[in-house]
């Protein structure tokens, strides 16, 4: 790759190893009216990558919805920002940063986490959560997966779980929450998704839009190197190859001691009230950000690049421009009083120099010693870049039938031994040994950290004063495997567990952020399940009330011509509006009933998989062969994923709300991966579960005894993952009064069972016992199952 | 009465400190910049957790060379309530205004959870409002809180009763057990001979409401606010 001088003669040539196509290239001269010289191919070539334009996807996303009454901002700005209260609002945005992190796990990661967080405070508000959605190949050796890769994704997990959790953790945000899956398809595609959530006052939002001609444009923070050139045009847009290995140099280098510092200065700064704009500098470095802010504001910028600070001698205006050095931000300031700015970096110990200003007409001039190294016209880069209307083709339709599908145990089967290998599965199985390497609890706003509750919950403190009324609740979701059987409906899902969870913890889902990975846009099928995958969105988040406020989309997740799942990731964002009344998993109390909530009340809405008396219906099987249990037990992974019902989970919603609200239920946990008996199961661990050694003593252990009625095979009735649902466990003198709102919200509330005292788990089904065992047993094969595994790297 | 927190280039438990003391305990409280030689007339010093300069080159190793650093050994000399937490202490190790050091914790690995320590001495002015033999609460989040030190420190520290926290199970029956991180002896925290100033590496600042988890934590301020209250008797 040529990064020399602009001597260079640009040929459509160079512009193809830039992947600037030949149709583009021909757009760039049309838009300059000449040739480009190399800088300026390079600067539009990661404009113009699908990393930065979106050309693939842009169609598509037009679709979704992105207002509501609280949405304050929505995609388009470095982050979505929600109304939430009191003059407060949050900013949150979730980003993927899976090549990178193949590349070089660690670095990948920690880079992937500062860059969401500066997205965070470059908006004005300071991160007080970050959640990290991950999928590995899988850990263990075994039907799909070698030994050797078995040790690899272990090896990757690793990197990126330390790479996460230095940086949150020097940073001094909370890592709260998210997920980690394992599937095949990821064994040499991870996926690692990072959101960010922070904190303003709603008149102290900053964006990032160049105003006042004249205003000078003042770079800060870290200096400038040679480390991450193309990295979103190279390494975030093409899919791997044997020799991706070769890119590690593409790969950034985090410090999250200096964003810590930039972060403090730039809050500082822009309370002097002498910042215009903001910008962080993250993919595409320098170049995104002039070019970008100009475009906003629709004016011109000129810069002087021998005045970026500069870690390395020698830099051309290539590197300087298309460096993605960590940690940088540009900001326009008020002409006349950059001193107060310069001032607040220098206490910071931050470099800070004035190198360009906003312009008149649209021009963005970047010169190197007073020469003009590169002159384009800001808006038509920005925003009249490349968009394809890519082909599309649904996949040949899959042979499902019965036979492939999962076949059912007879009737009395004892389920126990399942019951434990589906615990101590990875997808299940506690994932302690991983949350303790963040720190979870810095800032002192957490009141449910990783496995508390359905969702993290983050308390709100008033900026000035401290006071504390409302919470957060924060969950992000994905399931894979559903997408890859049904796209759309995998989707819907994925909207409907986050929402589900969020408002398991007593909070009203009211927002949402997206992150959409994929395999090559070039492939008609893959865009057939992104296509897919929006209609999904669009679909449930009207339904359940949570505009998407932004967002990612990151193609070319495949390895050797093997595409990953199509992986969408939800983050939805909830608000409790009183702080003391968190919804937790734990069951408290014994004697306290066991209610079963299920929305799906209603004679109307889709055919539901309820299983009638005798053979099972095909829809059953046909249902359960996408589940938890089908694929840990049988190795099936068929069917469809379960049918949902928007109307039944805003039901369950707005029940759970309102119990929660009130105080009605001492515990909630939504039904997902592993079904009914996985959520009873860690209703009875969760007091555990955040301690340490020896926790027990501080408190009584509590088992459960359930009787499950419905008809139909009994691994249906434990294991099946059907949404709308969550299990509450009520104090018996609020029976009376839980069922009443159930009632109100058109939500059926079923007694099943009893928290008891004697540390026994047991369900029945139709008068057999299909599980049964000590709680301590359960807990032992859930909570070391990925220990011995993860420390024998 | 007036509590001071220093904040470094990467303190990033200082608000946290600060809320505590400020907002939970009712006590005046501020901020003391790590360039500042004046600690403004503060009657206790907080050194909060974090990661001061990145410890990047060791914990804690570039901060003790912070000017404020001066007036916090002057103000310690003078018998001044010094409280380092987490990183604070490995500040204060590396200045010797306490002894020992700190490794890696023994499993390399960065840890956050909620521990179980043994109030071992109450003569000090960080445990005095606490009974002797109580066990607190409090979570830990460190990567280097291996507490180590020659064989002849920990003799002296033991015969002088300098250990004033130790790791322990939730019933108090098995330090070892309960010791998250290898550090000799299940040392979770010490003071200097004079027991004025103290350092522990779990982060009481994060156990001050039952919100949170536990408000194990509270004591330790406490005592800290009853010392106060006791010298400016004694010198009424």
């Amino acid at each position: 790759m040529a990064t020399a001088s602009n001597e260079i003669r640009v040929t459509p040539e160079i512009a193809l190893e830039h992947g600037v196509t030949r149709e583009e290239y021909a757009r760039i001269q049309q838009i300059l009216g000449r040739d480009p010289n190399i800088t300026e191919l390079g600067i539009f070539s990661v404009m113009w990558s699908e990393h930065c334009s979106y050309k693939s996807s842009k169609v598509h996303l037009k679709r979704l919805p992105t207002r509501g009454k609280l949405v304050v901002q929505g995609p388009g700005e470095n982050a979505g920002v929600i109304d939430i209260g009191d003059g407060l609002v949050a900013a949150f945005k979730i980003e993927s940063h899976n090549h990178p992190s193949y590349v070089e796990p660690f670095q990948g990661a920690t880079t992937g986490v500062g860059g969401i967080l500066r997205d965070i405070f470059t908006m004005g508000a300071r991160p007080i959560a970050v959640l990290d959605s991950l999928r590995f190949g899988e850990i263990t050796a075994g039907q799909y997966t070698s030994a050797e890769d078995a040790r690899k994704n272990l090896r990757i997990l690793d990197g990126v779980i330390r790479g996460i959790g230095s940086y949150g953790n020097c940073f001094g945000v909370p890592t709260i929450g998210g997920e980690v899956g394992f599937e095949p398809c990821y064994s040499q595609n991870p996926l690692v998704n990072a959101l960010a959530l922070g904190i303003a006052k709603k008149e102290e939002i900053f964006l990032a839009k160049a105003k006042g001609i004249g205003n000078p444009v003042i770079y800060v923070g870290a200096k400038t190197g040679r480390d991450g050139i193309h990295g979103a045009s190279l390494l975030a847009s093409a899919e791997f190859t044997e020799e991706s290995k070769q890119k590690r140099p593409n790969v950034q280098v985090g410090d999250p001691f200096m964003e810590k510092l930039l972060l403090e200065a730039c809050l500082e700064a822009m309370h002097t009230g002498a910042v215009v704009a903001i910008q962080d500098m993250g993919a595409a470095g320098l170049t995104c950000s002039t070019m970008e802010m100009a475009s906003r504001g629709g004016t011109g910028i000129e810069i002087e690049l021998t005045k970026v600070p500069q870690r390395e001698t020698g830099m051309t205006p290539y590197e300087i421009m298309l460096s993605e050095s960590q940690e940088r931000m540009l900001l326009v300031a008020e002409k006349g009083r950059e001193h107060e700015i310069l001032a607040v970096f220098k206490k910071w110990g931050l470099d800070a120099v004035v190198v360009g200003q906003v312009t008149e007409g649209g021009m963005a001039r970047i010169n190197h010693n007073g020469r003009a190294a590169a002159e384009i016209p800001a808006h038509p880069l920005a925003e009249e870049g490349p968009v394809y209307q890519r082909p599309m083709a649904a996949p040949a339709p899959r042979e499902e039938n019965a036979a492939n599908w999962f076949a059912f145990a007879a009737e009395g089967t004892n389920l126990t031994q399942n019951f434990l290998k589906l615990l101590a599965s990875p997808a299940i199985a506690s994932k302690r040994w991983i949350t303790e390497q963040y720190d979870t609890s810095v800032r002192t706003n957490t009141l449910a950290g990783p496995g508390a509750s359905d969702a993290a919950v983050v308390r709100i403190k008033d900026p000035k004063t401290g006071a504390v009324k409302r919470a957060l609740a924060l969950s992000t979701d994905g399931n894979g495997r559903w997408c890859q059987l049904n796209p759309r409906m995998g989707a819907m899902h994925a909207v409907a567990e986050a929402a589900r969870n969020v408002a398991c913890s007593g909070a009203r889902p009211v927002a949402a952020t997206n992150c959409l990975n994929f395999g090559s846009p070039e492939k008609p099928e893959v865009m057939w399940q992104f296509s897919e995958t929006i209609d999904g969105l669009v679909e449930a988040c009207t339904a359940l009330n949570t505009p998407i406020t932004g967002g990612n989309v990151s193609f070319y997740n495949e390895t050797l011509g093997k595409s990953i799942y199509p992986t969408p990731v939800i983050g939805v964002v909830g608000v409790i509006e009183d702080a003391s009344q968190v919804l937790k998993i734990a069951f408290r109390e014994p004697g306290d009933a066991v209610v079963l909530l299920d929305g799906s009340n209603s004679s109307v809405g889709v055919q539901h998989a309820v299983p009638q008396r005798g053979n099972p219906s095909p829809l059953v099987a046909c249902e359960f062969s996408s589940s938890e249990y089908s694929k840990t037990i049988a190795g099936i992974v068929a069917g469809e994923p379960p049918a949902i019902e928007l109307t039944a989970e805003q039901r369950l919603i707005d029940c759970l709300v309102a119990l929660g609200a009130v105080g009605a239920i001492q515990s909630a946990h939504d039904i997902s991966d592993g079904g009914l008996a996985v959520t009873l199961a860690e209703s009875c661990f969760a007091p555990y579960a955040p301690l340490g050694v020896s926790a027990m003593a501080d408190c009584a252990p509590l088992g459960a005894h359930v009787k499950l009625e419905e008809a139909g095979p009994a691994e249906a009735a434990a294991f099946a993952e059907r949404g709308a649902r969550a299990v509450v466990s009520v104090k018996p003198s609020s029976l009376a009064r839980v069922r009443d709102t159930a009632r109100q919200y058109g939500v059926a509330a079923q007694h099943i069972g009893q928290v008891t005292r004697d540390d026994a788990f047991r369900i029945e089904h139709q008068g057999h016992a299909v599980i049964s065992s000590s709680v301590e047993t359960l807990r032992d094969a859930w909570a070391h199952a990925l220990e011995p595994t993860l420390t024998t790297k | 009465m007036k509590f001071g927190v220093v904040v470094f280039p990467g303190s990033n438990c200082d608000h946290d400190a600060f809320y505590a003391i400020g907002n939970v305990l009712g006590k005046p409280v501020e901020f003391i910049w790590h360039q500042s030689e004046d600690l403004a007339n503060c009657d206790a010093i907080i050194l909060p957790g974090g990661f001061s300069y990145g410890d990047y080159l060791r914990t804690g190793a570039i901060a003790r060379f912070s000017p404020v650093m001066k007036s916090v050994e002057k103000f310690a000399k003078s018998g001044g309530a010094v409280l380092g937490i987490c990183n604070g202490f490995q500040i204060l190790c590396e200045a010797g205004l306490l002894p020992g050091a700190m490794m890696r914790n023994s499993g390399l690995r960065f840890i956050c959870r909620h521990v179980y320590i043994r109030v071992e001495q109450t003569d000090t002015p960080s445990t005095n409002a606490a009974q002797r033999g109580q066990i607190l609460k409090i979570p830990i989040a460190h990567s280097d809180g291996n507490y180590h030190c020659d064989q002849a420190t920990l003799t002296e520290l033991e015969k002088n009763r300098q250990v004033i926290f130790r790791y322990t199970t939730p019933d108090g029956s098995d330090d070892n057990a309960g010791n998250p991180n290898g550090a000799v002896h299940n040392i979770a925290g010490v003071c200097n001979r004079e027991r004025n100033v103290a350092g522990l590496m779990p982060h009481p600042e994060r156990a001050v409401e039952s919100a949170l988890g536990s408000c194990d934590g509270l004591v330790i301020f406490r005592s800290m606010v009853e010392a106060l209250v006791g010298a400016a008797k004694a010198t009424a």
